[in-house]
């Protein structure tokens, strides 16, 4: 009886705990469910998206640059075919002996093989490391052949930028490199487009076109497994290629130029005076782009970096020089507008023995003997520094400033393009004040008169000053990158009708003026100022007569510069040496400018050789054959352009 | 001792009468989904999984309906033995055990390697249900009658643990517990004990392996270790929840086929299985198991002998344990502990002890009216 009982009791005791744990399970697998609707349904696009993810990798492949082309359509920047090496990550077990063995097979360098262990640390574990950019065929062969032997190794065939004119341009286009994390951070197409592998400009044309060049990266989707190896290719979304880049540039006329230049340091800049289109910008020396593609090694770069006529400075735009007497023109002419001088100003030039002298200071002429009695023209034609002094002590520094600035001294000129560019220096009363925090004396403003003292310009800047003037006294733009929209008779008509009238400007005010518009106040005064530049090339007596063309079709009128690097000393006077004598760095800067053909002016050039001599020695011969080769191209260009406007 | 002989003159016919056959249908309907779900885990391959899958539940099936004639007498007379033999394994396991991934857990039987933990899962059921059988429950609440079973709980657990095999130790740990309670345990030592673990919990985690540490955090946070100890837990949700209403379809789930998944022929199977059938495939998943579950309390309840009961009330809230703790892990509301789930869960071990828990059940059934006197 007892035994029933308790077994009753067990049993109901059982039963209640029993409904006790069944009411818990049924409340856990409520849990459950609920937490499998949670999963499946409420956050189910979250967790598709995610396993996509798990189940596709991307991998990006690098756009093709875009070709950069002269104005005659040759190819400065190309692509072309490349021999690669790569090596899979996720297909390479053993990193160090694939390595080692395509080190012996390819002949790695120790310098090339700690770039890529380095380049090995910034990539993900199933990327692809390029291990050679380009091989020869030979090694490419060679490698194809032990092939096998190397676990994850792939021979490609790429693209890399190749420079057909090597160091003919390398100022103007610039180069490009693997992008750097700055390159990344400053440039927003660089950051969407960047791929393992992306090259990106890194200076010049190539720098700053980056937007336009570099297109748009490819897309291949794979599907892969946990452990992120490829097993099928989905997609492939083919890489753009970037835009084509027309410049302004004529590769001959930048041979030339540059050819010139050789063994000297030195500039050339060339010009269109209508649409401001650079022709050739030469810089030397130079060197050679295509070293920079896969990383300069350290010996070329040495080389570069230490040479004394530093290579690495584009001298057109970022090389600062006294303009000396190629500012004649433009202080004539400021005096001519502000009415201080009328061209029949007579002044005397009697040699070193009577110098010019202003509150007992002496002031000499470049010419021993002197020039005599000078008129305004004479003065430019021979380039006689009293005559200067005096228009200039007439004149002032602050009008002169303004005229200097109008006429493109004192900013950038292609400052988008190039951003080492420099805008160089035109003083005034005020600047000094400002930032010398000192007054002027009128001493400086009879040195400024003849382009020495303070004043600081750059050739490009002498060449579009040189180009105001020839094309009759208007604003132009220069430029290097070809802009269809320019539309060159429209413009051209309009200047030639605007050209004999006066200008309603109030040339007094340092004012903008729009582009095309006049520059000067009274066309007469540009007519005088061209015409005595003619004579300083075409007459006898004239500084640049010795580098004159005699045929018409080219006959061109110039100025030549002599800019002194240090004072002339009453010793250097006396003894009066010739260049060759005088030290290397202690040598005059030689400058030249003109604008070509006289007659019908088109072209505008500005010629500097580092410590070259005198301008007319040393600078107006390379603008005398320059000069030729650019007429000589005029007629192609403009067949050029006519077919790039029925496009 | 005196058995009763009141019903042990069945014929086979009666025998053969008074089987579950529901109960049978249920195990082979989850036995075909796990040789499916096994397959679709080797990208629909038949090869080595599914074949040693198909072959064991097909020997432990058989093992099952052999074993079904049992009588239930003869599992309580060799209940302690069977407990012993079982804590004889895992000592074995400790000398002659082969180990695998950090921990050592199997004894090999050159056919399979056993986990004789797993065999302890069961064992300690039986053992339970017998010492639990005898006791007046006037004493139950002694000290002497409360020590024994702690004692007997502690040994298997401590064994296991030390393995390490934390998830298995658990579920010992609460199969022996839910015993305790349905024999009738004053409630107030399950909240005391509660409340002490709770207490040494901190001490608890001090001496656990870094390896379960790290599973514990990852639990709370599995985004802090995103590839390492997360991963599981991340992968699993993935592809659970990619699955969606109707799933991915048979073999179409990409998640296990491009081996996203980790250990997904065996603790992870329900994910592949749900990421594969979706949410009405895993409600009808789970659903099969609760009919199981059901089942199993309902023979419990036929049961004359308060042994045959206790044992069928223990091992249906066992089976739903395992269950719970495999698929609460999988969709991230437990740590992933290392359970497996009942029959669908690859692994010899497992559907071994699950075959021997239900052929017991099943002869509780067919000698449901067999008394057996202390």
């Amino acid at each position: 009886m007892i035994k029933r009982n308790n077994n009753l009791d067990k049993n109901k005791t059982i039963n209640r705990r029993l409904f006790i744990l069944g009411t818990a399970k049924v409340g856990l697998l409520g849990l459950i469910t609920s937490r499998l609707y949670n999963l499946q349904i409420s956050e189910k696009k979250k967790y598709e998206l995610l396993s996509d993810k798990n189940r596709f990798r991307e991998s990006k492949t690098p756009p093709k640059r875009g070709v950069i082309t002269d104005f005659y359509n040759n190819v400065i920047a190309d692509n072309k075919r490349v021999y690669q090496v790569h090596l899979s990550l996720d297909e390479t077990k053993d990193f160090n002996n694939s390595i080692f063995k395509l080190k012996n097979i390819i002949n790695l360098s120790d310098d090339e093989l700690s770039k890529i262990y380095e380049k090995k640390q910034k990539i993900k574990p199933w990327d692809t490391i390029v291990v050679s950019e380009n091989l020869s065929w030979e090694k490419f062969s060679k490698l194809n052949l032990y092939l096998h032997e190397i676990e994850g190794a792939k021979p490609v065939l790429s693209t890399s930028r190749y420079y057909p004119y090597s160091n003919d341009l390398v100022h103007i286009v610039g180069y490009v490199g693997d992008a750097s994390p700055d390159d990344i951070i400053k440039n927003e197409k660089i950051e969407k487009n960047f791929v393992p592998g992306l090259k990106v400009g890194k200076i010049g044309i190539e720098n700053s076109t980056d937007q336009i060049l570099i297109g748009n990266y490819g897309i291949k989707r794979y599907e892969v497994n946990s452990s992120g190896k490829k097993i099928r290719e989905i997609s492939y979304k083919k890489e753009t290629q970037g835009e084509n880049l027309r410049t302004t540039i004529d590769i001959e006329a930048q041979k030339l130029a540059q050819k010139l230049l050789e063994n000297k340091a030195g500039s050339i800049c060339a010009m269109d005076i209508y649409s401001g289109e650079i022709i050739a910008m030469a810089s030397s020396p130079t060197y050679d782009p295509n070293k920079f593609t896969y990383g300069i090694n350290k010996k070329d770069w040495n080389e570069i970096k230490n040479n004394k006529l530093r290579p690495l400075v584009n001298k057109s735009i970022a090389g600062l020089y006294s303009p000396g007497s190629t500012i004649k023109p433009l202080v004539a002419l400021a005096a001519l507008e502000y009415g201080i001088i009328n061209p029949k100003l007579k002044i005397k030039c009697k040699g070193h023995d009577h110098p010019y002298e202003l509150y007992g200071q002496k002031y000499h002429c470049w010419k021993k003997n002197g020039h005599g009695i000078m008129s305004l023209r004479n003065a430019i034609k021979q380039s006689c520094d009293i005559y200067f002094y005096e228009v200039a002590r007439l004149l002032g520094v602050d009008r002169l400033s303004i005229i200097a600035k109008r006429y493109g001294l004192g900013s950038k000129v292609l400052e988008n393009i190039f951003s080492e560019e420099k805008k160089g220096l035109v003083p005034s009363t005020k600047w000094k004040k400002q930032v010398l925090e000192q007054s002027w004396y009128l001493g400086e403003t009879l040195i400024t008169g003849i382009g020495q003292g303070y004043i600081q310009t750059t050739p490009l800047q002498l060449c579009l000053m040189t180009a105001q003037l020839a094309n009759g006294g208007f604003k132009i733009k220069p430029n290097i990158i070809y802009n269809s929209n320019f539309n060159y008779e429209e413009i051209l008509s309009k200047i030639e009708s605007e050209k004999n009238k006066p200008s309603k400007a109030n040339i007094l005010k340092d004012k903008n003026i729009n582009l095309y518009e006049k520059l000067y106040k009274n066309p007469k005064n540009i007519k005088i100022v061209l015409d005595a530049m003619y004579g300083s090339t075409n007459e006898q007596f004239g500084t640049s007569f010795r580098s004159r063309h005699v045929d018409k079709k080219y006959r061109y009128a110039g100025k030549t510069g002599t800019s002194q690097v240090r004072r002339i000393t009453d010793k250097d006077r006396e003894l009066d040496l010739d260049t060759s004598e005088i030290e290397y760095k202690n040598r005059d800067h030689a400058l030249f400018v003109a604008f070509a053909p006289y007659d019908k002016p088109k072209y505008a050039i500005s010629v500097l050789v580092e410590h070259g001599g005198s301008g007319s020695k040393a600078a107006a011969p390379l603008a005398n054959k320059l000069i030729k080769k650019i007429i000589d191209r005029d007629k192609d260009r403009e067949i050029i352009r006519k077919e790039l406007k029925i496009i | 001792m005196i058995y009763s002989t009141l019903n042990s003159n069945y014929s086979f016919v009666d025998k053969l009468k008074s089987v579950d056959y529901f109960l049978i249908f249920l195990v082979l309907i989850i036995g075909a989904i796990s040789v499916f779900s096994i397959y679709s885990t080797e990208s629909g391959d038949f090869s080595f999984y599914t074949k040693n899958h198909l072959i064991r539940l097909i020997a432990f099936f058989s093992l099952f309906l052999a074993l079904s004639f049992v009588r239930v007498s003869t599992w309580y007379r060799h209940a302690y033995l069977f407990y012993l033999f079982g804590l004889l394994l895992l000592l074995l396991v400790i000398f002659f055990g082969i180990s695998a991934s950090g921990s050592k857990r199997w004894i090999n039987l050159f056919v399979f390697n056993l986990q004789p933990s797993e065999l302890m899962k069961i064992a300690v059921i039986v053992c339970f249900a017998r010492y639990y059988h005898r006791i007046q429950s006037a004493d139950i609440e002694s000290y002497k009658y409360l020590l024994q079973p702690i004692i007997l709980l502690l040994i298997p657990c401590s064994l296991v643990i030390t393995q390490p095999d934390l998830g298995t130790a658990i579920l010992i740990a609460g199969s022996g517990i839910a015993i305790i309670w349905l024999a009738g345990l004053n409630i107030k030592y399950f909240i005391y004990s509660g409340l002490l673990l709770l207490v040494s919990l901190p001490f608890i985690i001090s001496v656990l392996k870094p390896y379960q540490k790290s599973r514990i955090l990852t639990f709370f946070n599995p985004e802090r270790d995103p590839l390492g100890a997360g991963y599981q837990i991340i992968q699993s949700k993935i592809a659970i929840g990619s699955g969606g209403m109707y799933g991915k379809g048979f073999l179409q789930g990409t998640q296990s086929y491009l081996e996203f998944l980790p250990e997904k022929h065996t603790d992870f199977i329900f994910t592949l299985f749900s990421e594969e059938f979706g949410f009405i495939g895993s409600i009808l998943l789970i659903f099969l198991y609760a009919l199981m579950i059901y089942r199993i309390i309902k023979i419990g309840f036929s049961c004359r002998s308060f042994f045959a009961k206790l044992y069928c009330f223990g091992f249906s809230t066992a089976l739903f344990l395992y269950v719970f703790v495999n698929i609460a892990m999988v969709v991230g509301l437990l740590p992933i502990v290392g359970a497996p789930l009942p029959i669908m869960s690859y692994g010899g071990s497992s559907m071994l002890s699950i075959m021997i828990g239900l052929s017991i059940v099943m002869s509780c059934k067919i000698y449901s009216q067999e008394i057996i006197s202390n």
